[in-house]
């Protein structure tokens, strides 16, 4: 198959489909790769570049268009470029079958098959090929680096001759990939880093890249997942209470960066009028979910702000855009793993196995035919969340009582024991001689001094324990000693086998604990 | 213990009388009681030293001194006799005992510990019979108003009162009821453990209602021995042979498995049993050493049964508990890999687990383990075992296999020393073990090993479980280890898995 990749035409934007490295592997898999002359000049991959990779580069998007059989691209076609597309051509974009009805009629009626790379299911095994994940990688990432040009302080906390310098303090709103970007790259730059998110299972995400999981004290705090680990509007109850906290936020925080988006909603409003005047001057608030409406109020949509009380604004859109280079090989690799799924036999011959639930997912038109919404996936994105019992932190009150109660539950459970052992005792003394009470107090005692002493022994040790005290346990030797100058030849028969098999024990039981701990060497 | 004499004229069998001038030149009761003191000393001291690696390598010298100084002391203590026949017998033993000692294979360790019990049980049954029949003999002489010069044991015999004499029947049928059930519970484990009989459990019909008749029946004998009524020696026999059966059959239910607890269990009871020999003879030794011995035993099987998360009850009782409900479906598939996949995750791992199993001993895999241990810690890599209590046999039959195997110990770690350590780990490799790794115990509610403690080793980046086939583990359950995302099966016998993995290792 050939396979094409078009320049982007929409306005600043510096992507490309693919690179000169992607298309080496697309070779690989069978395909022959052409692209418009100056695709990635932006993204700085001259066509000297692809030439030198093999690639066959042509002078404008019709006759691209016109040597291929598959297009690739960044963003969705226009219509001009989808109008130069033939019946039986595949498409592979990003789409947005949500939101773009009308081209998706429209490349029925062409009778183009098109995948949207935003359709990708989240599942692992589609992983590779998750360009919004990919891409909002880029974007977390970038927005720290936007925030720190904008920011005129450090990011890190110094201790210097010339005085103290606090280090900045970021607050991210959603932990998704773009949050969890943002938060590597701010906690790297060396900044102290909060980060909320309705989902409390991210919190351990949180953690592990290092920021502080800001905790929001909620009854019954539900969990915000839904299935595909995408969030889900919250109740308005806890909205509230969640607006609370980032009010409390915000006079402490420098950097902002929310990323707060609901599948197939408007970005939900978390970063309110009052709390943007409540922040000091020179703060920066960067909005990832400016193209969707903003989770801050005062959001401008591709554009920088700063208000009156001296906090920037960032709206930017096209933060993956702002880093080409790194989003095209990004992207690239995305589409040659989509490319390698659809071309299972390496042959070069694309199959498009409806079948499979990536490549279902994520066609949204084929043979005149729209496909979309696709039918759930067999594989579930993220297992069902399991109703965990949540642990409730309990308060010191609470702590004091159950450690009370736990005593006081022990003090009465030894009372009782030690109430029936004495008890028995007394019974047994009624009635056993003394002389037997005198042996009995030596097996208690020793039963102690046994217990006390074997909790110490190492479990490393526990297989000669065993051994020694089968060797020791032949004690009883002393009992067949004492029995065997008995008058009864029977007795001196028996007494003699036991004094045969105890010392078969305790000369073997020695021997093999002494080879078994010779055996043990430090490193 | 003086040498008695009931009645003067000598008659019927004839005593052996200690030469006169032995007993009295050694002031012989206090004599033996002081060694026996000291050996009691000696005992507890070598039991404590077992705490650490070091201290137990002097540890098992006190155990050794303590255990021939009460030797000697009996010997040349009053009331011994045919002092060429002990001495014979010593050898003797000791010659098996050598010959057993050095010959043995670390990997059989668990039979050899379980033949060592079944030896204490006999013997105790043996002490405990000679007791009956030796109190027989005083009791008729009494009966006779005869006659008999008494010594040693018999001696003791001779003065004890009525009610003395009634205890020392229920401690000689205690004595013997736990030797016996000692003794073929231990015959039954060896056979389990050599693989000479089916691991699997097996009962009669009737089960463990069997048991319970033969116990019920060996409280009857015990109470007729010490009422007195008909022949005690037969009903010492009886019990004997019954509470043979119980040993047998209990042991019989049990599978392989559950080894560890057994062979702890049956570790107590000998130490019961040498107790109640002390009772019998009125000897504190017997009653120090065998209290010891028993708790340590007992100890041993809590901490295997809080390691299965099962009571004791259910373990001796055999058998996994019934599900409360379905089992948790398992997603994904097992992934196959091969030598050069997991060699080139060792390549790069900079931290490495390895968790072995009951399989790495069937394949006598440890060495090549130790080769494999031994090369990636050459290349700067930081490698570290965790042992699981339960894992193998015996209680710490895994670390005894590593060390000799010469892994060095301070490598080896307890499961609730690494536990925390897998999600920074690059690496596991399980070999030989699934049950103890398996993750339903944590996730699944319904498991039968719900709320069992396991190895975390899924939070690692890599899994590797080396198995020789897909199929589950002891206890029946799907392992959902494997079909974890970062998992992969390295399916053969472990030992040449391992050994195909070492030539590929930098």
């Amino acid at each position: 198959m050939r396979i094409g990749g078009l320049k982007e035409t929409f306005d600043g934007e510096a992507r490309v489909a693919v690179t000169p490295s992607s298309a080496g592997h697309l070779q690989k898999l069978g395909h022959e790769v052409h692209v418009e002359t100056g695709a990635g000049a932006r993204a700085g991959f001259s066509d000297a570049a692809y030439e030198r990779a093999g690639v066959t580069v042509h002078p404008n998007a019709a006759a691209l268009t016109e040597a291929v059989d598959v297009v690739v691209k960044v963003r969705p076609p226009t219509d001009e470029e989808l109008a130069r597309m033939r019946e039986g051509q595949t498409l592979i974009s990003f789409f947005y079958p949500g939101q773009n009805a009308e081209l998706l009629e429209r490349a029925r009626d062409l009778g183009v098959n098109a995948i949207a790379m935003d359709m990708v299911p989240r599942i692992s095994r589609a992983q590779k090929m998750d360009a919004l994940s990919s891409m909002a990688n880029i974007a977390g990432y970038r927005a720290v680096i936007e925030a720190a040009n904008n920011f005129g302080r450090f990011f890190t906390g110094q201790v210097t001759a010339a005085g103290k310098v606090p280090p900045a303090k970021v607050l991210v709103v959603g932990a998704g990939v773009a949050g969890l970007a943002a938060i590597g790259a701010a906690t790297s730059l060396g900044a102290q880093v909060y980060a909320f998110d309705v989902r409390p299972e991210v919190a351990e995400q949180i953690e592990s890249m290092g920021a502080e999981f800001v905790f929001l004290d909620f009854q019954d705090s539900q969990d915000g997942a839904e299935t595909g680990g995408y969030a889900k509007p919250s109740s308005p109850e806890f909205l509230a209470k969640q607006l609370e906290k980032f009010r409390e936020l915000a006079p402490e925080m420098d950097i902002v960066i929310t990323t707060a988006l609901i599948p197939g909603r408007p970005a939900p409003k978390l970063w309110t009028e009052d709390m943007v005047r409540m922040m000091k001057p020179g703060s920066v608030i960067v909005d990832l979910a400016a193209e969707r409406g903003g989770n801050c109020d005062l959001t401008v949509p591709d554009a920088r702000i700063v208000t009156e009380n001296g906090v920037t604004i960032i709206g930017y859109t096209d933060f993956p855009s702002r880093m080409g280079a790194q989003a095209s090989e990004l992207y690239g690799n995305n589409i040659r793993h989509m490319l390698a799924d659809l071309t299972p036999a390496k042959d070069g011959t694309l199959v498009h196995d409806m079948e499979d639930d990536v490549i279902r997912g994520a066609t949204v038109t084929r043979d005149h035919d729209v496909t979309w919404p696709p039918p759930p996936p067999k594989v579930q994105a993220i297992a069902a969340a399991k109703p965990k019992p949540k642990v409730k932190e309990p308060t010191p009150e609470e702590r004091r009582a159950a450690e009370a109660l736990a005593f006081r539950r022990q003090t009465r459970s030894q009372i009782g024991m030690l109430v029936t052992g004495g008890v028995l005792m007394l019974l047994v003394g009624l009635f056993a001689p003394a002389s037997f009470l005198q042996h009995f107090i030596v097996f208690v005692l020793s039963v102690f001094i046994g217990f006390q002493v074997i909790w110490n022994v190492s479990h490393s040790l526990h297989t000669p324990l065993m051994a020694i005290t089968n060797a020791i346990s032949s004690i009883v030797i002393l009992g067949a000693l004492l029995q065997i100058g008995s008058g009864s030849a029977l007795i001196v028969i028996l007494a003699a086998l036991a004094v045969l098999m105890t010392a078969v024990n305790i000369f073997g039981g020695f021997l093999v604990t002494r080879r078994m701990l010779a055996m043990f060497q430090k490193s | 213990m003086e040498t008695t004499v009931i009645t003067t004229s000598p008659a019927g069998m004839d005593p052996v009388v200690a030469p006169a001038s032995m007993v009295e030149a050694l002031p012989a009761y206090g004599f033996t009681s002081a060694v026996y003191v000291v050996a009691a000393v000696l005992f507890i001291l070598s039991l404590g030293g077992l705490s650490g690696q070091e201290s137990a390598k002097r540890a098992i010298w006190y155990g050794i001194v303590g255990m021939a100084l009460a030797v000697l002391a009996t010997l040349f203590g009053p009331g011994w006799g045919n002092w060429w026949l002990s001495i014979l017998m010593i050898a003797l033993g000791g010659v098996g005992g050598y010959v057993l000692a050095t010959r043995v294979q670390m990997t059989e360790m668990p039979q050899l510990v379980a033949a060592m019990h079944s030896l204490v049980g006999l013997a105790a049954v043996f002490i405990g019979l000679n007791a009956q029949i030796e109190l027989g003999r005083v009791l008729r002489a009494r009966l006779n108003e005869a006659t008999d010069v008494f010594t040693g044991f018999a001696a003791v015999l001779a003065h004890k009162s009525p009610a003395e004499i009634a205890m020392l029947k229920v401690e000689v049928a205690l004595g013997i009821f736990i030797g016996a059930v000692t003794f073929t519970g231990s015959v039954v484990a060896y056979g389990k453990l050599a693989g000479k009989i089916d691991g699997k459990p097996k009962k009669l019909p009737g089960g463990h209602m069997l048991n319970l008749g033969a116990a019920i029946l060996s409280l009857l004998l015990l109470i007729l021995c010490v009422a007195g009524w008909g022949p005690t020696m037969l009903w010492l026999i009886l019990l004997t042979l019954v509470a043979g059966f119980i040993g047998w059959h209990l042991i019989m239910g049990i599978g392989g498995a559950d080894m560890p607890v057994v062979v702890s269990m049956l570790n107590s009871y000998s130490g019961w049993a040498a107790a109640m020999i002390g009772f019998t003879l009125s000897n504190d030794l017997l009653i120090v050493v065998g209290a010891l011995v028993g708790s340590s035993g007992a100890i041993l099987s809590y901490i295997m049964c809080k390691a299965m998360n099962r009571s004791f009850i259910s373990v001796i009782l055999g058998g996994f508990g019934g599900e409360t409900g379905p089992a948790m479906e398992i997603e994904g598939e097992q992934v196959a890999i091969d030598a050069e996949g997991v060699a080139a995750a060792l390549n790069e791992a900079d931290s490495v687990i390895i968790v072995p199993g009951y399989g790495m001993a069937v394949a006598q895999a440890q060495q090549s383990v130790s080769e494999l241990t031994r090369k990636l810690r050459a290349a700067g890599k930081e490698v570290r075992f965790a042992i699981h209590p339960v894992a193998g046999r015996l209680p710490g039959h895994m670390n005894v296999l590593l060390a000799e195997a010469k892994v060095p110990y301070d490598i080896v770690l307890e499961m609730d020393e690494i536990n925390e350590d897998f999600p920074s780990t690059d690496v596991v490799i399980v070999i030989g073990s699934n049950d103890i790794v398996n993750p339903a115990a944590q996730d699944d509610p319904n498991s039968p090993i719900a709320g069992m403690p396991v190895l975390e080793v899924w939070k690692a980046k890599h899994v590797f479980v080396s198995k020789r086939g897909q199929g589950t583990g002891y206890s029946g359950i799907e392992n959902p280890l494997f079909y974890k995302e970062n998992t992969r099966m390295f399916y053969g016998d472990a030992k040449k898995s391992i050994d195909a993995l070492l030539p590929l290792i930098d």
